[in-house]
């Protein structure tokens, strides 16, 4: 049994840890939260020039070759930082999908400056408020042209390329489409959580390209979800784990009564709740970190277990965050607001945990079926 | 990362799995967890003969040090043959507490004469030991117990009452920790010894559970004579004596299995609701995946441990929260799976019922886990203090003169 990160890759975790709490501390997300930028820019050609955005891209397309398992310990810890970078819609979405489904010539195209950083990936789903069903979709790809609306992209004013979901000739496709292409309108739009952009992008018969062969849309968008769902899950236990800590930290310095309001069992007894779902949530997400690093069977089982367990953690130890803090937690001024922000953007980032659940059933079905 | 053993484990776990095949009998699912609704004569037996099977095999005792008759292994190869004897159905819990926590600490703390009288005796289950530890006035609260221990001579005399003492009624010895010194404050006036069973002045009373078995009972002393030889640590050290059984409690009570996922799935799937089988209604399905995902939790928390004992590191504190997951999870699926059942939910006949009856048993003897080697909320205190180092409670009764101490009522 060595169910647990490499100790180099615990060395890398540390040096994140230290890297983020140096460049992007708490007012550097503010920064972005507070104002029209799309991402914290000089933080992002930080990291790609240290090798994160191509950690889990082969060597041969100009990543780092360091495997899942690397992309887990560093989602983690941009995660806990909340760092404002498109980093999420570039790896675990465009990245991963071109991986996944991209001819030799597109990752060529593509990879090394998605691994880079230097270029700006996305993924186009939801077309508003629902959810994105196949039958629901309008975006239409045929003709090698794309036309139809996306609405929210998450990093769509600062990303350069775009995956899109798109209804084809043969059903639900992917296609890949050049935002510097002809067609392309793009606008931002105000959202719950400013510290990650989002843009309102429309298409009008915007050359394109397939990605993977059409028609297979439902089964690409079901593989690809289920990667992002293990990658944002690291993400979401890093930002839980960081509130259980400011919520410790607080409740050890705030007097009521006349002692630290951590001796009260109310608050005890919230903080090991919080202790224990982020606990249980992160052996999910490990196992999730298998699955992924080895692209094993049980992938779509793991990645539904890890997604429901870590957006539940996530949103339990932000908003429990909160209530440690009492009032103070309730001010702009404090950070947990920002995590509690957070939370639900994820928790909605990749489809809701009511959903995953469904999906995990699903699984469980599949796996003991009677004979 | 990988699931795999090394050489030495995959070894040991074939040596485990190759004496299980040849000695006990498949698990067939469903019953067989409560087969032992009472520990009758012929449960006991059966369980006398597996143990001292096991003992020959060499697979008892597997972490004790040889001075204590144990194996001298590692706490990896105890995960691994639990592991491998969780597929079989063996008549095990009779031992649990005895081998898991009275005779670690009668070891720890007593001579080399004492273990090489007590140790491998019990090692091949021919004598049963129970903790007599609670009482009605101290559980959680355990260092408010009030039964005295009096010097008389090369023996002390114990008076007073113990509760809750699991297999008192089939035990031949037991460990009691008591008050000796009731002037000093509650922690610092205790002493711990081990007796034997049938001493005279010892009565033992089965409680009626609400599962409606007696696995419990009073245990009553009366002028009860324990040799000095028979003490363990120094008087006025029973509190840090009874320690080393605490921290044994933790571990024996958290690893134990009940009903899980698969069962409730297999429940849902052939109960029909009003829009057809359970399993595909919405709200269930939401509710399996919560237990599923915290069933998960915990198996890959125990891996997590296991790596950590696998490399010869402490486990963290993942290892912790165990018993207060499992607890939850037990009464609450229990409860659902009655509700699949509707009115029919009442009936136990376990020809009419499902499964035999499976989900009726456990929600009734689920609020048990609740409750037994720390309750929840002490489980939770000990998370928040000893884990994220929150401070401890206020106390009124440090410090202070136990005989100073306020009490409730009874
Ligand atoms: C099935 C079973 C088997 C058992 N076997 C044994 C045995 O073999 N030997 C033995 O010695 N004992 C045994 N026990 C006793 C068990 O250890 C105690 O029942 C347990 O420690 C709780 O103590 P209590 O019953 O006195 O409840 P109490 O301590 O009176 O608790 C009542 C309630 O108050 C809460 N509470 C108490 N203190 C605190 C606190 N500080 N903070 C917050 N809440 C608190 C508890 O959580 C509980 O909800 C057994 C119990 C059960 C149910």
């Amino acid at each position: 049994m060595n169910f647990d990160f490499s100790d180099d890759l615990k060395q890398l975790k540390d040096e994140a840890r230290t890297f983020l709490e140096d460049k992007c501390p708490s007012s550097a997300v503010r920064k972005v939260l507070e104002s029209d930028s799309t991402h914290d820019a000089a933080l992002w050609r930080e990291i790609g020039a240290m090798g994160w955005t191509g950690a889990a891209i082969p060597e041969d397309y100009g990543g780092a070759g360091l495997g899942h398992l690397g992309l887990c310990i560093l989602a983690e810890e941009l995660g806990r930082a909340l760092a404002p970078v498109p980093f999420s819609s570039s790896i675990y979405y465009a990245a991963e999908a071109i991986l996944a489904f991209g001819t030799d010539a597109q990752k060529k195209a593509w990879l090394p400056r998605l691994a880079s950083g230097e270029t700006i990936g996305t993924f186009a789903l939801a077309e508003g408020p629902g959810k994105a069903t196949p039958k629901r979709l309008r975006a239409t790809f045929r003709n090698g042209v794309l036309t139809g609306e996306k609405l929210p992209v998450p990093d769509g004013e600062s990303a350069a390329m775009t995956i899109v979901v798109a209804q084809t000739d043969r059903g639900l496709g992917l296609v890949i489409v050049d935002l510097a292409s002809p067609g392309v309108t793009r606008a931002p739009i105000e959202t719950f959580d400013p510290s990650r952009k989002h843009a309102r992008l429309t298409f009008r018969d915007t050359p394109a390209e397939l990605l993977g062969p059409p028609g297979d849309g439902e089964r690409q968008l079901a593989a690809i979800e289920q990667r992002a769902a293990i990658l944002l899950a690291f993400e979401q236990v890093g930002g839980a784990q960081r509130c259980l800590e400011m919520a410790k930290d607080y409740a050890l310095e705030r007097y009521a009564f006349g002692r630290p309001i951590g001796s009260f069992q109310a608050i005890k007894h919230k903080l090991a709740d919080m202790y224990v779902a982020i606990e249980l949530a992160r052996s999910n997400a490990y196992y999730g970190a298998w699955a992924l690093s080895k692209n094993a069977p049980q992938l779509a089982l793991a990645a539904a277990t890890a997604r429901v367990s870590a957006t539940e953690a996530f949103h339990f130890a932000s908003k429990e965050n909160i209530q440690v803090h009492g009032g103070m937690g309730y001010t702009w001024a404090f950070d947990c607001h920002l995590f509690y922000r957070r939370s639900k953007l994820l928790a909605v980032a990749n489809g809701s945990a009511r959903l995953w659940k469904d999906r995990l059933v699903t699984e469980l079905e599949n796996a003991n079926a009677p004979a | 990362m990988d699931f795999e053993d090394t050489k030495e484990e995959a070894e040991f776990r074939a040596r485990a799995r190759n004496f299980l095949q040849k000695n006990a009998r498949p698990r067939t699912g469903k019953g067989m967890l409560y087969r032992a609704a009472q520990a009758d004569e012929g449960i006991l037996r059966e369980a006398l003969e597996w143990q001292t099977k096991k003992y020959e095999a060499g697979f008892a005792g597997i972490t004790w040090p040889k001075e204590w008759g144990g194996q001298g292994g590692t706490a990896i190869q105890q995960v691994i043959y639990d592991q491998e004897e969780a597929q079989f159905s063996v008549p095990r819990g009779i031992y649990d507490i005895g081998l898991g926590m009275c005779i670690p600490t009668v070891c720890t703390w007593g001579s080399q004469d004492v273990r090489d009288r007590y140790a491998v005796k019990a090692l091949r289950g021919e004598e049963v030991w129970c903790q007599l530890f609670s009482e009605p006035a101290g559980g959680s609260d355990l260092a408010a117990l009030r039964t005295s221990a009096v010097r008389d001579g090369d023996d002390w005399i114990i008076n007073g009452q113990k509760i809750w003492t699991s297999g008192a009624h089939y035990c031949q010895y037991g460990v009691i920790v008591t008050r000796s010194d009731f002037d000093a404050p509650k922690h610092k006036g205790l002493t711990y010894f081990f007796l034997d069973m049938r001493s005279p002045g010892v009565e033992v009373r089965g409680i009626k559970q609400i599962s409606g078995a007696s696995h419990f009972n009073e245990v009553f002393f009366d002028n009860v004579r324990i040799p000095d030889s028979q003490r363990l640590g120094k008087v006025g050290d029973g509190w840090k004596v009874s320690l080393t059984t605490l921290m044994n409690e933790r571990y024996t009570i958290g690893g134990r299995a009940g009903v899980d996922v698969d069962e409730f799935v297999e429940l849902a799937r052939g109960i029909e609701i009003e829009d057809g089988p359970a399993l595909r209604n919405a709200a269930i399905r939401e509710r399996i995946a919560d237990w599923y995902v915290a069933s998960r939790g915990l198996k890959y928390s125990h891996f997590r441990t296991m790596t950590a004992l696998s490399r010869g590191d402490t486990p963290g504190p993942e290892s912790s929260i165990g018993k207060l997951v499992t607890g939850r999870k037990l009464q609450d699926m229990s409860a659902m799976a009655l509700d699949l059942l509707e009115q029919g939910g009442v009936v136990t006949d376990p020809e009419v019922a499902p499964m035999a009856a499976l989900f009726h048993q456990t929600l009734l003897t689920s609020p048990s886990s609740r409750i037994a080697g720390g309750s929840d909320e002490i489980m939770r205190n000990i998370i928040a203090e000893r884990v994220l180092g929150m401070p401890p409670d206020m106390r009124v009764d440090k410090d202070v003169p136990f005989n100073k101490v306020p009490t409730g009522k009874g």
